[in-house]
């Protein structure tokens, strides 16, 4: 106990030293936290608009009119020529270019029937699917509105209608935010973890006092519980840094007891630290740790739902995420911040992590000898 | 009951220990079957150049690296079997500074003494010789201390639970002249308490300080003896030579079929001869005739060094 407690005592005596360290663990997790949610938002806005106008009539002004004040579109480029509007997409000024045929007006008020006819910049594809969804929304609103004011006496009843009103459940004001905080902060609580330990102990492999250890009679559990606690210690304060920035920072409220994300992911720690430990006893210098652990946590936080649902992946690869545990994690903290899930929800995914917990530490204990 | 006697009398017990690795796809023999034995008490010097294999034999003998081959023991203990009985009387310094550089000289110290489950107070009497002279710098992170100090507190950590056996992987490498004669100092010292020291060095001037030394060369032992009965194995006579162009010289001495071999040592060469009949005066003649000025020609004794120069040449043949 006393070996352990000096072993303790030294660890945090060398992160309180180093203030890069310290800097790392609380800085940059808090800048990241505040930065990344407001960056990595899904909503498009700031479409760029190119319009090819052959028509120059009212309507076509009212629409267009319609379409800028929507606040999801930006009017770069208005020309009389489509070959105009197309090289504004060339140019990648614009990202759709909406063209309307001559007589746009003259065809609604007389024939009751016009068309137009959109080009999307489809390099970046989700910004060009929603973007034509949200034109031809606009569009289809605004096409409503003229026949209002021109059929006032439909010749034949109008068509039928399915009037459909949405409730958003968990999320009521569909905020971006709520649902990426604690994912972000999962992911941020799964980076720190994973590379300081697994640096911490290649850096002991490298400046070779591992060496000096090695030759004495210290036992193995007591030099690797050194090395977790101290990081799982970290980790939870860190989560605790995260949670106020995201209670007070965002105001987002957890529904759910907060308890039960620290339960979950005191034990998520362990199999994250168990993580870096299996790192740390493969890599020899803290480059080849780096990039192992790079390579891991790009495919397991891509991977963790943080940013694509896991629900839209192939079958193959949603299999695969089953041996990710950033996904359980990211899973419990939405579940519990803003379903409130309880215990009994998480169940399955508390055994699992205790599974991951086991296996890794103990692969990281069986493969760290003490003779090379 | 061989191994009871050999108990009484030896400390360390290293029989035809051969280590390969690989090295890329070719495999290297660092060390090629080697065996000796240190008595209890004992100074004992292992000598050889860069890449002879003092630092692989020191890991096997540390417990670090297991050995294809053959058995070392420690106090009669198996260094496979027993690593757990080893590493308790073992103390080890490695060739290279290896505390931890963000810890003070005083929190290192007390690092080690907890982990050996002692403290500094329990064993300060042995280190006190040393501990003292770098205790005004206990604060001082030691990563900060000038090389001569971290070797000494480097040698107080590998001191601090009392080992009965001590080796110490190169430790002298790097330090300076005065340090290095100190560092000797502490070691005999060290030795009157009845610790048994095993040194590794690629210095040859230190190997006269050890009690016997073995020469080391490519993984093989060349010779194990006291330091002066090594030099008396030197049977040729010796020369040293000396010349205004001194590169011109060594080129004509190498050239020169009489000479069995020929190298620098200071600011002289030391030249063997293949017959005993070719001395100082036909060294002389040769080389004035090829127009050689301030010729200088000595007879001397062989140091450690010559006999080592000349065991690696007879090994190479």
């Amino acid at each position: 106990m006393r070996v352990l407690k000096y072993l303790l005592q030294k660890e945090f005596r060398q992160i309180f030293r180093d203030p890069s360290i310290l800097r790392i663990i609380f800085m940059i997790p808090t800048l990241q936290l505040i930065i990344i949610p407001m960056a990595a938002d899904y909503e498009v806005r700031n479409i760029n608009l190119a319009v090819a106008d052959h028509d120059h009539s009212v309507y076509t002004q009212q629409m267009i009119q319609k379409i800028k004040s929507s606040g999801y579109f930006k009017l770069v480029n208005y020309s009389s020529t489509f070959q105009e509007a197309v090289t504004s997409i060339e140019a990648d000024k614009a990202d759709i270019v909406l063209e309307i045929p001559a007589k746009f007006e003259q065809n609604i008020v007389r024939e009751d029937h016009a068309s137009l006819f959109l080009a999307v910049n489809a390099v970046n594809g989700m910004k060009a699917n929603l973007g034509a969804a949200y034109l031809q929304n606009i569009i289809q609103n605004y096409n409503n509105q003229i026949r209002t004011k021109w059929v006032q006496f439909p010749p034949i009843p109008p068509q039928t209608n399915i009037n459909v009103s949405v409730s958003n459940w968990f999320n009521p004001m569909m905020s971006y935010k709520y649902f990426m905080v604690p994912a972000v902060l999962a992911t941020l609580l799964t980076l720190l973890g994973t590379f300081l330990t697994a640096l911490n102990i290649v850096r002991e492999k490298e400046i070779g006092t591992i060496e000096q250890i090695n030759v004495t009679p210290i036992k193995k559990y007591h030099f690797i519980l050194g090395k977790l606690i101290p990081f799982w210690i970290l980790g939870l304060v860190v989560l605790t840094i995260g949670f106020l920035i995201m209670r007070f920072g965002y105001q987002i409220h957890p529904v759910g007891n907060m308890l039960i994300v620290y339960l979950f992911a005191s034990l998520y720690l362990l199999s994250i630290l168990g993580l870096g430990l299996l790192i740390s006893t493969y890599a020899d210098t803290q480059q080849q740790a780096m990039l192992i652990s790079f390579f891991l946590l790009m495919i397991f936080i891509m991977l963790g739902g943080l940013f694509t649902p896991i629900d839209s992946m192939p079958a193959w690869v949603q299999k695969l995420t089953w041996l990710n545990p950033v996904s359980y994690f990211i899973d419990v903290v939405r579940m519990v911040v803003l379903k409130g899930s309880g215990l009994s929800d998480i169940k399955n995914h508390i055994f699992v992590i205790i599974g991951f917990a086991i296996f890794l530490n103990s692969w990281a204990v069986w493969n760290y000898k003490k003779t090379s | 009951m061989a191994k009871y006697n050999s108990n009484n009398m030896s400390a360390v017990i290293v029989e035809n220990i051969i280590k390969k690795y690989r090295v890329e796809k070719t495999e290297v023999t660092a060390l090629k079957g080697v065996s000796f034995e240190v008595a209890k008490g004992e100074l004992f010097g292992i000598v050889g150049p860069d890449g002879a294999g003092k630092t692989s034999l020191f890991r096997v003998l540390t417990t670090l690296l297991l050995a294809e081959s053959g058995n070392a023991t420690i106090e009669g203990h198996d260094v496979v079997k027993d690593y757990k009985i080893i590493r308790k009387k073992l103390g080890y310094m490695p060739g290279r500074f290896s505390l931890y550089q963000d810890l003070t000289v005083e929190e290192n110290l007390t690092f080690f003494a907890t982990i050996f489950n002692t403290s500094i107070e329990e064993n300060y009497d042995l280190i006190k010789d040393i501990y003292q002279q770098i205790e005004p710098f206990k604060d001082r992170r030691a990563g900060k201390l000038s090389g001569g100090m971290k070797q000494k507190l480097a040698l107080c950590c590998a001191l601090i639970h009392k080992p009965s056996v001590l080796l110490l992987d190169e430790p002298t490498t790097g330090v300076d002249a005065v340090s290095r004669k100190e560092f000797w100092d502490m070691l005999q010292r060290l030795k009157l308490q009845g610790i048994t020291i095993l040194v590794s060095t690629p210095y040859m001037d230190e190997a006269s300080m050890c009690d016997r030394v073995a020469l080391l060369q490519e993984g093989k032992i060349l010779a194990i003896d006291k330091p002066a009965q090594i030099n008396q194995q030197f049977q040729d006579p010796l020369w040293a030579v000396q010349a205004s162009n001194m590169y011109a010289l060594l080129k004509v001495m190498k050239q020169w079929e009489a000479v069995a071999s020929c190298y620098s040592f200071g600011e002289y060469y030391h030249v063997v001869m293949k017959s005993e009949n070719a001395g100082a005066s036909a060294i002389n003649e040769y080389l004035v005739e090829r127009q050689f000025q301030e010729i200088e020609v000595k007879k001397i004794d062989a140091n450690i060094e010559d006999s080592f120069m000349a065991l690696m040449n007879t090994a190479h043949e």
